[in-house]
């Protein structure tokens, strides 16, 4: 299974009568394997949430396109017996007036018709406690009467009953408490060793960093930086990341200042925003940072051939990362 | 000492029953001081936020006094408050999105509002307090809905501290922001204290490492009660509740992987405040849960400001 974006842009409209258009996701391309757990960091209006509707087929794809297995999304019923989504509020997804077990119910009448009762029984059970669930504790319960986290593992238990290759998990532990937010972290961690992958959609960079293989930065719809994640998170290389990195508050350590984004060290990086390899399994874009556009337009009015330019930016990666 | 706060008791009426949401609350906090208040939903750190300054219509006084710089608090009776309200107690509420009023320019609102509170306009110390949040001047000329959530928080800030209270209560002021402008807001209200126009604060927020930043001592709040206060090192390094320890035991840092390391949560939820067991409130989800514990910890001084409500501490 290998869920691929290629150049995946969405554009909005916007304004009255559509007048204006916002481009939310710009030219966003990258993979996600069988049995990986793939973290897609960003902050509010980065476009992580678009991406991860336009994976599940909630949303249409501006340009670009995503293929599952080589074909390309097509929302319906095939599509959703392999990939499913998690949301951030579980109070919200199911229907109050319903007991909570029906989101079992549906999935049996929609693919498994032909399933007896004593079966269909014996499979929700053992899915729930898949999930760490007791089935006695949760099944023929209201929504109300579980916990954030009991809901939330329900619906991946849920997916779970499908034959399922891709979990798209969008901020799903972000309205939980702090002492049940980790096993629900620790249970993607596990379920991706069924060989589904694992998009784990995400603001706060020491979630992501704790359960991902592979991390994904966008800012403002575009790539920053991708690879590895203790590549990534290890020796950061772009200017926003290591400003991300250290703003996020940690035990132990008193917050530092860090340099501020203003200036890039990539801002000679070609202008079509794509990414250089600055090692293996870690890429870098050049920020599209406002101070940094200007310096370029002033530093180079004519430009240089895009070879060459590739050629002195990764020279300076390496240096860069040699001399830490 | 600036806020001495003993055996308070807020309670919700419900038609089931009251629910105890803060049941026997003490502490101290003294001048200059950062109280970062933590816990998990439901804990009665919002309460015990809201019982200093308003009680909605639902909440009732039952027991317990606040004295703050030596006069006792009317916590009880809504219209006495007045007189403390955003001169001697202020809020920096977690809804500030929503509470500037749309259909104002932000200066003619912040005008309306000191007349309302019989006090004349400054406009020298506004704008030096825009100055000081990093906030432009223009803003004063702007609808609430041309800022950015980060430049709306920090403005209610600077309104919610115009009068130079004694004590400033921000509740969940940075959860609904990106963590780079949750360190430049949470920098902004450590400024206030550093700068004398708030004298003490008390600050609320779920997240410890959050806390850690900015707040000289840290209490953790557990089903209505106190569970550990302490210096906010104290806290971090070597807690000795075991609710703390397993709190911070299940922070996931930058840097912790769960390959290398596996965090594990804490199992079972919080008692129901309806009709809350008697003993020890954690016990059902305390490792080290033994027969004494079905008679409540007092909270135990066990080092100078280290405060405990455990008897294995």
């Amino acid at each position: 299974m290998m869920l691929r974006l290629d150049n995946v842009t969405k554009v909005y409209k916007v304004g009255a009568f559509g007048g204006k258009t916002l481009t939310a996701v710009d030219r966003v391309s990258f993979d996600v394997p069988e049995g990986q757990v793939v973290s897609l960091i960003g902050e509010s209006g980065s476009g992580k949430s678009t991406l991860g509707r336009m994976i599940l087929g909630l949303v249409p794809v501006t340009a670009g396109s995503i293929t599952l297995d080589g074909a390309p999304v097509r929302p319906g019923k095939e599509y959703y017996r392999h990939v499913q989504g998690v949301f951030q509020d579980p109070f919200s997804t199911f229907n109050p007036v319903f007991k909570a077990d029906r989101v079992f119910q549906l999935i049996r009448e929609a693919y498994f018709p032909a399933a007896t009762a004593a079966e269909w029984d014996e499979r929700v059970r053992a899915a729930l406690r898949d999930v760490r669930l007791d089935p006695d504790q949760v099944l023929g319960k209201y929504p109300h009467q579980l916990s954030g986290g009991q809901l939330q593992r329900v619906l991946i238990a849920r997916a779970l009953l499908l034959d399922l290759k891709l979990l798209v998990a969008d901020e799903i532990t972000s309205m939980l408490d702090a002492s049940t937010r980790i096993d629900v972290l620790n249970l993607l961690a596990e379920i991706k060793g069924r060989g589904l992958g694992v998009l784990y959609i995400t603001h706060d960079l020491s979630l992501g960093n704790y359960l991902a293989e592979r991390t994904v930065v966008l800012r403002h719809g575009t790539v920053v930086e991708m690879g590895a994640t203790d590549k990534v998170f290890g020796r950061p290389l772009h200017p926003y990341t290591r400003q991300l990195l250290s703003a996020v508050p940690r035990l132990h350590d008193p917050w530092e200042d860090a340099e501020p984004v203003t200036s890039c060290l990539y801002h000679d990086s070609g202008a079509a925003g794509g990414l250089a390899e600055a090692e293996e399994d870690h890429f870098v874009a050049c920020a599209r940072l406002e101070g940094c556009r200007e310096e370029r337009l002033e530093g180079r009015p004519g430009g240089r051939p895009e070879g060459v330019l590739k050629g002195r930016l990764e020279g300076r990666l390496k240096g860069r990362l040699e001399g830490r | 000492m600036s806020l001495r706060v003993s055996d308070l008791k807020v309670h919700y009426r419900t038609l089931r029953g009251d629910v105890r949401a803060l049941d026997g609350v003490s502490f101290e906090l003294g001048d200059a001081e950062i109280l970062g208040l933590a816990g998990e939903s439901g804990c009665g750190k919002t309460t015990l936020g809201k019982s200093l300054i308003r009680m909605d219509g639902r909440m009732r006084h039952v027991g317990g006094t606040v004295e703050l710089d030596g006069t006792e608090l009317p916590i009880g009776d809504d219209r006495r408050m007045n007189d403390f309200r955003f001169h001697e107690v202020s809020l920096v509420p977690q809804y500030s999105m929503s509470a500037l009023n749309p259909t104002r320019k932000i200066g003619k609102m912040v005008g309306e509002l000191l007349r309302s509170r019989g006090v004349t306009p400054d406009t020298a110390k506004l704008l030096g307090r825009l100055d000081a949040v990093g906030l432009p001047h223009e803003v004063l000329d702007r609808y609430p809905i041309e800022l950015s959530g980060g430049m709306k928080q920090r403005m209610v800030m600077v309104v919610s501290t115009l009068l130079d209270p004694s004590l400033l209560i921000a509740d969940e002021v940075t959860s609904a922001l990106d963590v780079s402008t949750q360190k430049a807001v949470a920098k902004a209200l450590a400024g206030f204290r550093d700068d004398g126009f708030v004298k003490s604060m008390i600050f609320i927020t779920h997240d410890i490492s959050l806390t850690y930043q900015i707040a000289d001592t840290i209490m953790v709040m557990y089903a209505g009660k106190l569970a550990e206060k302490a210096p906010a090192r104290t806290i971090v390094e070597a807690p000795r509740h075991p609710y703390t320890r397993m709190l911070i035991d299940s922070l996931p840092e930058v840097g912790v992987r769960h390959t290398d390391r596996r965090l594990s949560g804490i199992a079972g939820s919080p008692p129901s405040l309806l009709d809350p067991p008697a003993g020890c409130r954690f016990r059902d989800r305390c490792p080290l849960a033994f027969d004494r514990c079905a008679e409540e910890p007092p909270a135990a001084e066990v080092a100078p400001g280290h405060f405990v409500a455990c008897w294995k501490a």
